[in-house]
């Protein structure tokens, strides 16, 4: 199938219907299996599908790797009033681009997910808010939903069952910060966006104040998958801690960037040579970022032994994130790259936080007048100083995402940085 | 404190090595503040929500990962909290670095020099020197409307003023617009805080001078400022101020917190009448009427006095008529009263403004712009004078045109009347602040001092008694009101002089069955509610 590119390494689950218009409708995703978990599901009892999605070992896609079925858990067990389910569509993390493609090729996927998720937390309403920018995606995504409505797939008696679950599709304005998970709730609520103090946290206190548990994309889209088949069969994929498989966004220096469904656990070496067909000729490796802006900056070394589950990548000094691996190599200008990071997030910080509004600001002039040859070396102690200052000390963790690769790439990289410094001479062109 | 935990309301923790207990809800951030420990904070403000978002209040909690809010971490049994620890003072030592990255370091030309949050948090626990080399932002000034100029560059964004708009007075006027480092206070459109009634407050609140008052731009320094509590003179509320005064002139006022009366705040209306309080044309030396119907100035007070008292002495079994203002104190209309009643008694009267308009503040109801614009409408009531002219406070004298019996005005209670007032009065005194056109046929111009100058007490409109201290100094020979109808009773009768205005309020007391078991050591900064169980501090 040409959706862009497909290798044969991929183990296509999520990933089935990307390129295939059909799966956009309604009858094109029942000829594919589509809705037959959901009904699964609502035939079994909340607690079965909390434990057949634990059973599977699924984490959250997000970022944050948190165990689903157990988020799924902390959820009031007694209802006394609303509970609701966010999912989390604001995909806008540097060199993230999957959820898009969820969304746009497989929008019943997701509406699935969502409502048996929903069923299982009891949420009698669901609200996917979908970043501002996915126009296209948000458009496919409100014409399947309406065609499951018609289908009585949502609203009241879902498929004779007497469930009764309600869905609203919520566009953004254009922020990264509504991703985050209490600020997506205020911005649901209609508020300004901002990351709320937990505790208390959105199971006990979420959007318009009740019980909610948040999503991403990409995990919702798995569920269905669990349900049909089984938590066991899910962990056939994957590493025992990681099981599952995954949507891998390659960006940057590699022949064929795209998303690739790779099971967990997958060489980053062989990602990028193989699966991504290596890089352009006659450049060599310099740096990896494996999880999204996110997550610290890896060297060439760091990446040849890693694998790309959650444990992996730790032990190689940074983090899956929401695996969106960027790849660069011997042409780039790393503090280049990292000053554009770090605008990114000094553009996109919500601004309550002290350390996070004036620090992502302030690192981003240092790292310009080192850019421009003016830096000095104490000024290298001052971005990590500051980065320092900017971690574990907000609200959210915009800002130690902001300061991490200014000091992974100070750690690692520092002759380029020096290199600047002293002759005012950039390394590499890009 | 031996029993830790057993008690179910309270909750016992070490801060900085020193046990406490304090109440179940409270936040490590109070229960540091009820041991005298500050712990340095922007955005949490005792009468506002939480939001945690300054960062400044982080301090360290044994067990936890992170440094903690401790603004919104509730104490708890066990917890074991530093404040001064060389993490907790490194993290707040950063978060106070990244404040003055951008900020103009204007102090100089700032009003809030001296009593400001950002000075004073920087010279307890900031850097010695900032590290910033880059240019700052800029935002420059904007007008809010109303008494309000915003200087955007000193801003910490800590959104006191906006939650303060949200929360208090409910009438959102005020937001942050944009986001991140380009995150600034705004007003909607070019419609400002003209329409609010209490925007003085967010000026208060500001802990810098982002947000400051025009009528005290450039005016005073913070640190030449005296401050005197005070109660607010415009309404029956009685919201407790103090009064900031320099060289003798109030330069504004400010509210002092009263939890029970009114919270933190003040309304507009009361923060911007006290010019009178500096008027220069005051009667600054007893005057009296001699022989030959000329007004001269007695060389002291016994002059004055004596030949008074002696008239009075001459009238006594005349009819006898006072008019008080309501502005005067308890202290005054009680005073005034034994006189009226050592001259064989006779009706005492008031006049009072008001109007049609409460102004209630929706996040604290209970204070409200009351109707009655004066400080001791209920006091009057209380002591048994009788209202009467209308709601402008004007009429209700007109008996007094052919009145021959002795006639007494407390206060400025004259502007509205003509030249001849009381020119039938057999004896007419007029104890008061400024001569009139109406005080010009008095026998005797007593010059008595304002509120602002003398210590006394007034009673709101729910019967709360609260003391105000005397901030400025009156002018010439002129003394407090009670004191010199005490002084011309003790003329007509013997009776001993109170020695100040708490005896005053004692002798009153005994005869005034509301003010019984009330007395100055109990009213204290905060006052009590007549026919309320007194409450001794420590019980
Ligand atoms: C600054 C910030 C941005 C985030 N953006 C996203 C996002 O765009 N999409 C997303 O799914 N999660 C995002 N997250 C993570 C969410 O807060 C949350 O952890 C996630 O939606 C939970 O879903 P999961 O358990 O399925 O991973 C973001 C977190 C932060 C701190
Ligand atoms: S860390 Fe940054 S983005 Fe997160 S709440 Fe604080 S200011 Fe907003
Ligand atoms: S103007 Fe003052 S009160 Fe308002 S956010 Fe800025 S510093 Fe805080
Ligand atoms: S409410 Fe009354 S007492 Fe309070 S400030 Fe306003 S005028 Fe003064």
């Amino acid at each position: 199938m040409a959706y862009p590119y497909r290798h044969e390494k991929e183990t296509p689950m999520l990933s089935r219907g990307f390129g295939d218009p059909r799966t956009r409708t309604l009858e094109g995703w029942k000829e594919l299996g589509g809705y037959t978990a959901l009904e699964k599901a609502l035939k079994s009892s909340r607690e079965e599908v909390i434990e057949e999605v634990k059973a599977s070992g699924l984490r959250g896609r997000g970022g944050a790797g948190f165990p689903t079925g157990v988020k799924w858990s902390f959820m009031p067990k007694e209802k006394k009033g609303p509970h609701y389910l966010c999912c989390n569509a604001d995909e806008s993390e540097p060199g993230t681009f999957k959820d898009r493609e969820l969304l746009r090729w497989t929008p019943h996927q997701v509406i699935e997910g969502c409502l048996i998720a929903a069923y299982a937390i009891q949420a009698e309403h669901v609200y996917i808010y979908c970043r501002g920018e996915f126009f296209e995606a948000t458009q496919v995504l409100a014409r399947a939903v309406e065609e499951a409505y018609e289908a009585g797939l949502i609203g009241k008696n879902i498929l004779g069952t007497g469930a009764d679950i309600e869905l609203t599709v919520v566009a953004g304005a254009g922020a990264y910060i509504c991703g985050e998970e209490t600020a997506l709730m205020n911005s649901l609520e209609g508020r300004r966006g901002l990351p709320r103090v937990k505790p208390p946290f959105p199971a006990a206190v979420g959007a318009f104040g009740r019980p909610t548990t948040i999503n991403n994309v990409e995990t919702l889209a798995a569920v269905p998958h669990i349900i049909n088949r089984g938590g066991a069969w899910y962990r056939g994929f994957g590493t025992e801690k990681s099981p599952g498989t995954k949507l891998f966004c390659v960006s940057g220096h590699v022949r064929r960037p795209g998303n690739y469904e790779l099971p967990l656990g997958f060489p980053m070496m062989e990602l990028i040579n193989d699966v991504c067909g290596g890089l352009r000729p006659g450049r060599t490796l310099k740096a990896v970022i494996p999880g999204g802006s996110s997550v610290p900056i890896m060297s060439a070394e760091d990446c040849e032994t890693c694998t790309l589950d959650y444990e992996g990548v730790v032990e190689c000094g940074s983090m899956l994130g929401c695996a969106s691996v960027i790849v660069m190599d011997d042409t780039t200008n790393i503090v280049k790259q990292v000053r554009r990071m770090v605008d990114f997030y000094a553009h996109e910080s919500c601004g309550q936080c002290t350390p996070c509004r004036e620090g992502t600001q302030w690192l981003s002039r240092i790292l310009v007048r080192i850019e421009n040859g003016k830096g000095t070396e104490e000024d290298l102690d001052t971005l990590l100083e500051l980065g320092d200052q900017m971690t574990g000390t907000t609200i959210c963790v915009l800002s130690d995402s902001a300061a991490a690769p200014v000091a992974s790439s100070i750690e690692k990289f520092r002759d380029d940085y020096l290199a600047l410094i002293r002759r005012g001479e950039r390394v590499g062109a890009a | 404190m031996a029993d830790t935990g057993t008690n179910a309301e309270t909750v016992t923790l070490t801060i900085d090595g020193q046990d406490v207990t304090v109440e179940k809800g409270t936040t490590i951030l109070q229960a540091a503040e009820a041991m005298g420990n500050r712990v340095p904070h922007y955005c949490y403000h005792p009468g506002l929500t939480a939001p945690a978002q300054c960062r400044l209040c982080l301090v360290e909690v044994e067990g936890a990962p992170k440094l903690q809010a401790s603004c919104v971490t509730q104490a708890s049994d066990g917890q074991v909290v530093h404040t001064q620890s060389e993490k907790a003072l490194t993290q707040r030592k950063g978060v106070l670095e990244f404040y003055l990255a951008n900020h103009p370091l204007d102090c100089p030309i700032c009003d809030q020099s001296g009593e400001c949050k950002l000075q004073d948090y920087v010279h307890a626990e900031g850097r010695k020197r900032g590290r910033s080399r880059e240019p700052k932002r800029v935002f420059g000034r904007d007008d809010f409307g109303g008494d309000v100029l915003f200087y955007g560059d000193r801003c910490v964004m800590c959104t006191r003023c906006v939650r303060f708009m949200n929360e208090i007075e409910q009438n959102p006027l005020l937001t942050v617009v944009e986001r991140g480092n380009r995150s600034v206070i705004d007003t909607f459109f070019d419609e400002g805080l003209e329409t609010a009634d209490f925007a003085g407050n967010v000026v208060d609140i500001c802990p810098v001078g982002a947000l400051v008052s025009k009528d005290f731009l450039h005016k005073a320094r913070a640190w030449d400022l005296d401050h005197t509590p005070s109660i607010c003179p415009n309404c029956s509320q009685g919201c407790n101020i103090d009064l900031h005064t320099r060289d003798n002139r109030v330069q504004r006022l400010k509210p002092r917190t009263n939890l029970d009366v009114n919270q933190h705040w003040m309304c507009d209306y009361g923060r911007h009448r006290y010019d009178w309080m500096n008027r220069g044309d005051r009667v600054e030396a007893p005057l009296t009427r001699a022989a030959d119907e000329s007004m001269t100035r007695a060389s002291g007070w016994n002059e004055a006095l004596e030949p008074l008292a002696g008239r009075l002495d001459e009238l006594k079994g005349a009819e006898v008529r006072a008019v008080a203002s309501p502005f005067a104190s308890n202290e005054e209309m009680a005073s005034l009263k034994a006189l009226v009643d050592a001259l064989g008694g006779g009706q005492i009267r008031y006049r009072s403004p008001r109007t049609d308009e409460e102004i209630p503040l929706p996040g604290f109801p209970t204070l409200v712009r009351r109707r009655d614009l004066a400080p001791n409408v209920k006091g009057a009531e209380i002591l048994g004078l009788t209202r009467v002219g209308d709601d402008a406070a004007e009429g209700g004298l007109e008996d007094l045109d052919d009145f021959e019996g002795i006639l007494l005005v407390v206060g400025d209670e004259l502007a509205d009347q003509p030249d001849d007032f009381g020119s039938s009065a057999g004896l007419f005194i007029y104890l008061g602040q400024y001569p009139s056109p109406a005080t010009r046929t008095a026998h005797g111009i007593l010059p008595i001092s304002t509120h602002a100058e003398q210590e006394g007490t007034f009673t709101n409109h729910g019967g709360r008694v609260q003391r105000f201290w005397p901030g400025t100094h009156p002018p010439g020979a002129a003394r407090p009101g009670w004191l010199v109808m005490a002084a011309l009773r003790a003329h007509l009768t013997g009776s001993a002089v109170p020695a100040g205005a708490a005896e005053m309020f004692e002798e009153a007391a005994r005869s005034v069955p509301e003010f019984q078991g009330l007395g100055y050591p109990h009213l204290g900064t905060r006052g009590a509610v007549i026919n309320e169980p007194v409450k001794l501090p420590g019980t």
